[in-house]
């Protein structure tokens, strides 16, 4: 790939060691917990300190690697035998911790409701029940939210979270302010205004009336009483969202796109990468995974295998010649079968290279991570595919 | 091509067009909308009028089928086949228009921006909204098929559930009563199918095994078919790796490189690295046959050697599914 002339300082290693915390993002399924996991891991081994992971939803196999496989919001140290183990003695130590929505959203209605019986109605109702998996974008939500607190705590050096996979790749930047704005609407008010006022209010009559006979006036009533509930915790939430937002902006706080290059998820990834610059975020790196190595773009290669392709009879006579022991007709096919396949690949290195440098326009750190034989689920491979990129 | 796919054992599925609703799930980057797009693309160029539908509004269709931004209002980007995103605020405008007896042209904005407000908190809503528009088209019978490029697999369950969820919750009402004929439609295994969209990789297996399993025990909805997506080629057939090997051993390659007139080093590294991948893959697709109902069909849709997406590589999967199901 061309590159331009000017030096290029800018790297994984460098970010890492300046940053506090690093957000990976990107769509589902391009590894991203994978190469979060590797960062935390190659941090822990080559800059020391205290590193912690957080991850959403790891495959079980690297769950078992890293050692959180129990659930809980616990984070446990991936022993430093481990990587004694896996031939890169540790500088400082590697944490990791699962989010689990559940105990998170449990315990902050614990922490901001006014009083216990209040936390305790809230819990108990049905509705929340039902919604603590997805109120107001709630899983994006209390990622940050885990991070804020984790950051708070002061215990680690650097924190490096996996986002959750969401529907709209900007929802868990916009979640602290969606979840403040909650707080604040006027629909909220309308829905918990007492119901003797409802009738005067000319604005809300419609709705009422319509939602009355669509779903029912019970249902209405449990949602205003949820709602209700959840409109105590207002104070403690507002100030909270302010402050998980005001940290996703710091900047200590920067972000690392993850994706491949399939079109999908370089659609989202490019979306992203746009979308974090405008609104002022630090974009730190983009890793690409699941790239073609680089021989595949070998012009004189890609010239060898016309040769065999277009006439692979007279190459294998020549061979056929020299060894003597061979099938011609065999020969042949095999080397039709591997020049023809090498083209097919360089077709596809080549769309690779060109998205790879239309992303290096929007940040310095743009690092490709190669096809790996075997899926990462150990500390190996992790180090493994973090030297790929670390420098 | 001189690459052979290897076939796995398996059921004619001739019947998959048949049915009326198909729901396409799968894992992130697994090639869903692409896999959804071709299967409305067949379905329309053999005689059927098809809708497809995107759910998550990312204009993802839009790119497959190259064509303008789609909207809630079908437009048809193909011979026979429109093309759809869908809209919950949309949806939820129509159904007032309809079941309320609204005029269209009624100012049912600021209500439909109430009902979004209580859809953030009251499980469901949004779902039923989405579920329900489906349902409705395949009720009133405009299109022979409806495609849906739905939910990832995360969320399809949570999605699926909602009839039943608001079934429960909701005690009187109008909506109650239409999630009966919705779950009736969802539940009709001759009308309704889901196809998981799966590569042949670690995760995208284990999320296919989960969903199928998850799909028998919490929803009602039959698996129809599972696709595997970007099946590499066997590239050696019989005997022929020996040869290779033989051809690029050390000390044989100066003859090789000399045969096809420069350096062959990469060529070789490219073979090695192809059935490698080739290899590593088969133990998932293993896993992937062993892990669903052997009733299942598994169609798989070659890798494909593409200098870019959009709609020629969705011809090409739309051509690979039709030979897999005997077309």
């Amino acid at each position: 790939m061309e590159r331009t002339e000017r030096p290029r300082q800018a790297s994984i290693e460098q970010l890492l060691a300046a940053k506090e915390i690093v957000v990976a993002c990107g769509s589902g399924g391009v590894g991203k917990t994978t190469t979060a996991a590797a960062l935390a891991a190659m941090a822990a081994a080559r800059h020391g300190g205290k590193v912690l992971v957080l991850t959403v939803d790891p495959a079980r196999r690297l769950a078992d690697a890293l050692g959180v496989q129990a659930l809980g919001n616990d984070a446990r140290r991936v022993p430093a035998a481990a990587f004694a183990d896996a031939g890169a003695p540790a500088r400082g130590e590697l944490w990791a911790a699962m989010l689990d929505t559940k105990q998170s959203w449990d315990d902050l209605v614990r922490e901001h409701a006014p009083d216990r019986r209040t936390a305790r109605r809230i819990l108990d109702n049905k509705l929340y029940e039902n919604i603590a998996g997805r109120f107001v974008q709630s899983h994006e939500y209390i990622a940050m939210e885990r991070l804020y607190d984790l950051h708070n705590e002061g215990t680690y050096d650097l924190i490096v979270v996996d986002t959750p996979p969401t529907r709209n790749a900007l929802d868990f930047l916009e979640a602290p302010e969606r979840m403040a704005e909650f707080f604040s609407s006027k629909f909220l008010r309308v829905l918990t205004a007492p119901a003797r006022s409802r009738v005067i209010s000319i604005a809300s009559r419609p709705f009422f009336t319509v939602a009355d006979r669509v779903l029912g006036s019970q249902f209405l009533e449990d949602i205003a009483e949820f709602f209700s509930l959840f409109q105590t915790m207002a104070p403690g939430f507002v100030e909270r969202a302010r402050a998980v937002s005001r940290l996703l902006r710091d900047h200590r706080t920067t972000y690392v796109v993850v994706s491949t290059l399939e079109a999908a998820p370089l659609h989202e990834a490019e979306v992203f990468v746009d979308a974090i610059t405008a609104k002022g975020f630090h974009l730190g790196a983009v890793v690409l995974n699941r790239v073609l190595p680089p021989y595949l773009l070998d012009e004189r290669a890609g010239h060898a295998a016309g040769v065999l392709a277009d006439d692979p009879s007279s190459a294998a006579a020549a061979l056929a010649n020299a060894d003597g022991s061979g099938d011609e007709a065999q020969v042949a096919r095999v080397l039709t079968e591997v020049a023809e396949s090498f083209l097919r690949f360089q077709v596809v290195a080549q769309r690779e290279a060109e998205q790879r440098s239309e992303l290096s326009v929007a940040t310095d750190v743009v690092v490709a991570v190669p096809y790996f034989e075997t899926d990462i689920c150990d500390l190996t491979g992790l180090l493994r595919l973090g030297e790929q990129i670390w420098t | 091509m001189s690459a052979r796919w290897a076939s796995a054992p398996r059921n004619p599925v001739g019947d998959l067009l048949d049915r009326k609703l198909l729901l396409v799930t799968g894992k992130g980057g697994v090639g869903k909308t692409t896999v959804a797009a071709s299967l409305a693309l067949l379905a329309s160029q053999r005689g059927l009028r098809t809708l497809a539908c995107e759910v998550d509004a990312k204009g993802d269709l839009a790119a497959v089928f190259e064509t303008g931004p789609t909207s809630f209002a079908e437009r048809e980007v193909q011979p026979r086949l429109w093309a759809m995103t869908m809209d919950t605020e949309a949806s939820l405008k129509e159904y007032l228009a309809l079941q309320l007896h609204l005029p269209v042209a009624a100012r049912i904005g600021p209500l439909a921006r109430m009902f979004d407000f209580v859809a953030t908190a009251a499980p469901g809503v949004r779902e039923i909204l989405t579920i329900g528009k489906l349902a409705y088209e395949v009720r009133q019978g405009r299109y022979d098929l409806v495609v849906v490029d739905g939910a990832a697999t995360g969320h399809v369950v949570g999605q699926l559930a909602a009839p039943q969820a608001i079934n429960e919750l909701v005690q009187v009402g109008l909506i109650r009563e239409q999630t009966r004929w919705m779950l009736d439609i969802l539940s009709d295994p001759g009308q309704t199918g889901m196809v998981i969209v799966a590569t042949p990789d670690e995760m995208p297996v284990n999320e296919t095994m989960e969903l199928a399993a998850r799909l028998r025990s919490e929803t009602t909805v039959d698996l129809a078919a599972v696709v595997v997506n970007r099946v590499l080629p066997e590239l050696f057939g019989r005997g022929e790796e020996e040869v290779f090997e033989r051809l690029a051993a050390a000390d044989q390659l100066p003859a090789l490189n000399k045969a096809a007139g420069d350096d062959v080093g990469p060529i070789v590294d490219a073979a090695r690295l192809a059935v490698t991948l080739r290899r590593t893959r088969a133990g998932h697709l293993e896993r992937l046959r062993a892990g669903v109902d052997a009733g299942v069909p598994l169609l798989y849709v070659p890798y494909l050697f593409l200098r870019s997406h959009g709609l020629r590589a969705t011809h090409q999967v739309s051509e690979a599914l039709a030979a897999e199901l005997g077309y």
